[in-house]
């Protein structure tokens, strides 16, 4: 193997939660018993749950060692493409850790929210201000649930025309998301496929758009790491129909400060705040999908929307054409402070100079890496370039061997095999965070990798060979699913 | 800015290999038409040490946690959380990692999720739990559709003692779909009356929260008795978990989905979200089930491992098709519910659960005491519906100043039950903080 700085790691065993413990052991501090026991009805009670008993000690020592098995962003790169996985700045995890927050209860009165209400107004007016549209719910859990209010938006503003339509476009570069938000939202995804330049072209959407289709689903930049340019004909053309247009903005990490999502005939676009606003992932949750909109859909937006009266600020269920509520209460308030704090940190300066360089690193990679990857869409990217493992065929390795081979190397894996558009798709997004050095160790480590691939294939299909595991059976996983211990 | 690394020379030597003039040639492909005329209207930036000041500041503006005394939960309730979960949230090995997809680097997430999944399915008494969905509400309204999947009908029947936030969440997901709601009325004992559900047509389900909004213990073993001669599944929802460490869990009382918000298990309240939302069923309607799964196999070698299972329900391979289109849910979040439940232990939760009924005794007794009435008369946990002597809005104002809230004043959620509160107290209570707020109310 060449030698590049890697991790090899320090790997402990660890076995599952019930295998250690003793019962009787307890590592929780008990409130006081200060008050008398009461009676209970018998009929209605249980032993309770069979949980292992541990001790403090026990349950610190077993989340350490299990967190040494896992590769998050503080430990390397993590070119995760359209994941935006930029660094976390650790001020936002200390500020949105504030007691005032944490404790905050979410039915008090409007005078004892204030401090809670100021930073969500806040925030939705620097997303507006950000993203150029004119109104802004933070409601939304995550991305998903942002696509499904933009669904519900676009499928009320129809129903308030007094029609109902049941399609809508989504094309073939898009997230797997898309197509489910749109069905759970009971429209049909028609699908239409991007052109030879990896965008949508404006007669395709021409060819299928009629006064059936409620609208489109793009994202842009799309997948393929473009910006769609047909944009604006293409939001003529869905007008025209009376069709709305929906921007998936997962990778809005490219164009902040730059483009105009108002002017470019975008009606609703969501955001997701565990990527462009670098809240962090958290192995896959919580995040937040805030959905911005045109001036004609505010009056749809979930409720309560905070509103201000004679300078107190205040939630209000009193719109009657909303949609209704995606969330039990307000959407995700810590995630939301963290977004907060991390837009006073850049400012507008700083957010467009984040996108200029995440645009910069993807495609310093683009030219350095087509040297050894087949580069089908070869032509100047926004913030993330795909790669297909079509010139390393002829030794018969394909794109899973070549990222677990990166593992070795200590580098989180790009997507891979997304978009479906690119057979074998190598899809990395550098983010603006990681410095040329690290651009350049990450491809002298793919460079290293296709390199083994031609002396000892073998070397990449066994791989990864320093982590806790190899490679794992996910057939039989999914064929006798044990899902419990 | 100290999160680019770039320096002068390095923007220089990049341009240079990316064939670009400068960094704004690099965007010379977007349509004019598209741009960005003028400057975002920010705050200019601050320093890190001005961003703490502010905030700090606007975070003294929720004076409630440290200055007042909280009487009211309603779907979010103040727990103690022990130091060891924020400190072990906040390891970057989970903290910025993302979803599972590699698991050989993955292990560590994969691992905590299995256990959660599998605590979770011993709290609740089901055979299996996903690795969690949004919160409490989104999950019940994932529980209809799933109900609906599965029984080909196109009603189901829903509690009004289901926490209304939750109803008007199901409301929402249920809206394009056609799909139809009924609403089942609560009886005089504040348990849900089922009385109408064989004359419902097409029925796939009846969903139940126990305990419900008002505390009220549900019977879900007669619910469900009921729901198997309409063929329709029993759907239990919670907001509540801590009350599985006393009362008898959905699982054991015949539930076929169980869903509810987990934020009680080492969640802070963060003003309503994050939650957790949890989700468990029975084996046999596992790929009927939205959500990711952990599941247990082995290696190359023969070791064991985990990963990302049955992935052929998800939005990610079957796009449309899904079961769900969730994607992102509350991992983080699942590892502190995890992480919650494996601190307290069975002896742990049992006394914990234990405390919190007789603290909410104590307090009902002593408000009884001085006159309030108890419409209700189930059983409760954690909370329950008062009826406080005439007048008491002008003592629930003078509470305030006094810095108690004294409950949550009912009629916003349910005009017919005006004038009344609904009263929470957890272990973090004290008797010295019932018995002042008693005090108050009789003075």
């Amino acid at each position: 193997m060449t030698v590049l700085p890697n991790s090899s790691g320090l790997v402990m065993d660890e076995p599952l939660l019930w295998e250690k413990g003793k019962k009787g052991r307890n590592g929780f501090s008990l409130p006081r018993r200060d008050v008398d026991k009461f009676p209970v009805d018998k009929k209605l009670i249980s032993k309770g749950p069979d949980f292992p008993d541990l001790s403090e000690v026990d349950v610190i020592r077993h989340y350490t060692r299990l967190s040494q098995w896992n590769f998050g962003i503080d430990t390397g790169m993590y070119p995760l493409g359209s994941c935006t996985m930029k660094y976390n700045p650790k001020l936002n995890h200390i500020l949105s850790g504030f007691s005032g927050f944490t404790h905050a209860h979410p039915l008090l009165p409007d005078h004892l929210s204030q401090g809670a209400l100021k930073i969500m107004a806040l925030l939705e007016t620097f997303l507006s201000e950000i993203t150029g549209m004119d109104a802004v719910t933070l409601q939304p859990a995550a991305g998903a649930q942002g696509e499904l209010a933009g669904m519900l938006l676009i499928d009320a503003f129809h129903k308030s025309k007094g029609s109902h339509r049941s399609k809508i476009i989504v094309p073939d570069t898009a997230h797997g998301t898309n197509p489910a938000s749109a069905a759970l939202c009971g429209f049909q995804a028609v699908p239409v496929a991007s052109n030879e330049n990896g965008i949508l072209s404006s007669k395709a959407v021409a060819d299928i758009m009629d006064e059936d289709t409620a609208g489109i689903m793009v994202t842009n930049p799309n997948t393929l790491g473009f910006f769609e340019d047909n944009i604006l004909e293409i939001a003529d053309i869905v007008h025209t129909k009376g069709g709305q247009v929906y921007c998936d903005g997962a990778n809005m990490n490219a164009i902040m400060g730059i483009v105009d999502m108002k002017k470019c005939g975008i009606d609703v676009l969501h955001l997701n705040l565990h990527k462009t606003f670098s809240t962090p992932h958290g192995g896959g949750g919580p995040g937040a999908g805030p959905v911005c909109v045109k001036k004609h859909l505010e009056p749809f937006l979930p409720i309560p929307r905070i509103i201000e009266k004679k300078g107190t600020l205040m939630l209000s269920d009193n719109f009657p054409k909303t949609i209704g509520k995606l969330h039990g209460f307000y959407g995700n308030f810590n995630v939301m402070v963290k977004a907060f704090s991390y837009i006073l940190t850049m400012g507008a300066k700083d957010l467009k100079k984040a996108s200029q360089l995440a645009v910069l690193n993807a495609n310093y990679i683009k030219e350095k890496l087509k040297e050894i990857f087949y580069l089908p869409y070869d032509r100047p990217c926004m913030h993330e370039c795909v790669f297909s493992d079509k010139h390393q065929k002829e030794y018969n390795v394909n794109t899973l061997d070549i990222v677990k081979r990166l593992i070795d190397y200590g580098f989180h894996p790009p997507t891979i095999y997304f978009p479906l558009v690119v057979e074998g798709a190598i899809m990395i997004e550098p983010t603006e965070t990681e410095s040329k050095e690290d651009i350049d160790r990450l491809v002298d480590a793919f460079k290293a990798v296709v390199e083994e691939a031609k002396i000892d294939p073998d070397l990449l299909r066994n791989a990864p060979h320093n982590c806790k595991v190899k490679r794992l059976d996910e057939v039989t996983a999914a064929r006798h699913p044990c899902l419990s211990g | 800015m100290r999160f680019l690394p770039h320096t002068k020379e390095d923007i220089a030597s990049m341009l240079d290999v990316a064939g670009a003039k400068n960094l704004e040639t690099l965007f010379s492909k977007i349509p004019k038409n598209c741009r960005m005329t003028k400057k975002p209207r920010l705050p200019d930036p601050l320093t890190e040490w001005e961003i703490y000041d502010y905030i700090v500041n606007l975070s003294k503006e929720l004076p409630a946690a440290h200055e007042y005394k909280m009487f009211i939960g309603a779907g979010s309730y103040h727990h103690n959380i022990p130091s060891t979960i924020p400190f072990l949230l906040s390891r970057s090995e989970f903290y910025t990692a993302y979803t599972p997809y590699q698991p050989e680097i993955s292990q560590g997430a994969l691992q905590a999720v299995y256990e959660y999944q599998t605590l979770t399915a011993k709290l609740l008494g089901m055979d299996i739990a996903n690795a969690s969905l949004y919160d409490g509400a989104s999950a019940l309204a994932e529980a209809l559709l799933m109900a609906i999947r599965i029984k080909k009908k196109t009603t189901v029947a829903v509690s009004a003692a289901i926490h209304p936030n939750y109803r008007r969440v199901i409301q929402t997901y249920f809206q394009p779909s056609g799909y139809t709601i009924i609403e089942l009325p609560y009886l005089k004992n504040g348990c849900t009356d089922i009385s109408a559900i064989d004359k419902i047509d097409d029925l796939a389900a009846i969903a139940i929260q126990s305990p419900n909004f008002f505390g009220c213990i549900e019977d879900l073993s007669y619910i469900k008795k009921q729901s198997q001669k309409i063929e329709s599944l029993l759907i239990a929802s919670f907001a509540e978990p801590i009350s599985f460490g006393l009362y008898k869990n959905p699982g054991i009382q015949g539930a076929d989905i169980v869903c509810g918000e987990g934020q009680s298990l080492g969640i802070p309240q963060s003003f309503g979200g994050p939650g957790l939302g949890m989700f468990a069923t029975k084996m046999d309607y596992v790929r009927r089930m939205p959500g990711r799964l952990v599941g247990k196999t082995v290696d190359m070698d023969g070791r064991e491992g985990f990963v990302l299972t049955l992935a052929t329900r998800e939005q990610h391979i079957r796009r449309e098709k899904a079961t769900s289109n969730i994607c992102t849910n509350s991992s983080l979040n699942a590892l502190a519910a995890a992480m919650y439940m494996a601190s307290l232990g069975s002896t742990g939760m049992r006394e914990l659960s234990r405390l919190n009924y007789d603290k909410t005794e104590y307090l009902k007794q002593s408000l009884v005491n001085v006159g309030f009435k108890l419409p209700f008369d189930s059983p409760t946990f954690n909370e329950f519906v008062v009826k406080p002597p005439k007048g008491f809005h002008k003592t629930y104002n003078r509470l305030l100043k006094k810095k108690f809230i004294a409950g949550l004043p009912l009629k916003r959620f349910y005009p017919e039950l005006a004038g009344h509160y609904m009263m929470c107290a957890t272990e973090t209570v004290s008797r010295d903080d019932i018995d002042a707020l008693v005090q108050e109310v009789r003075s």
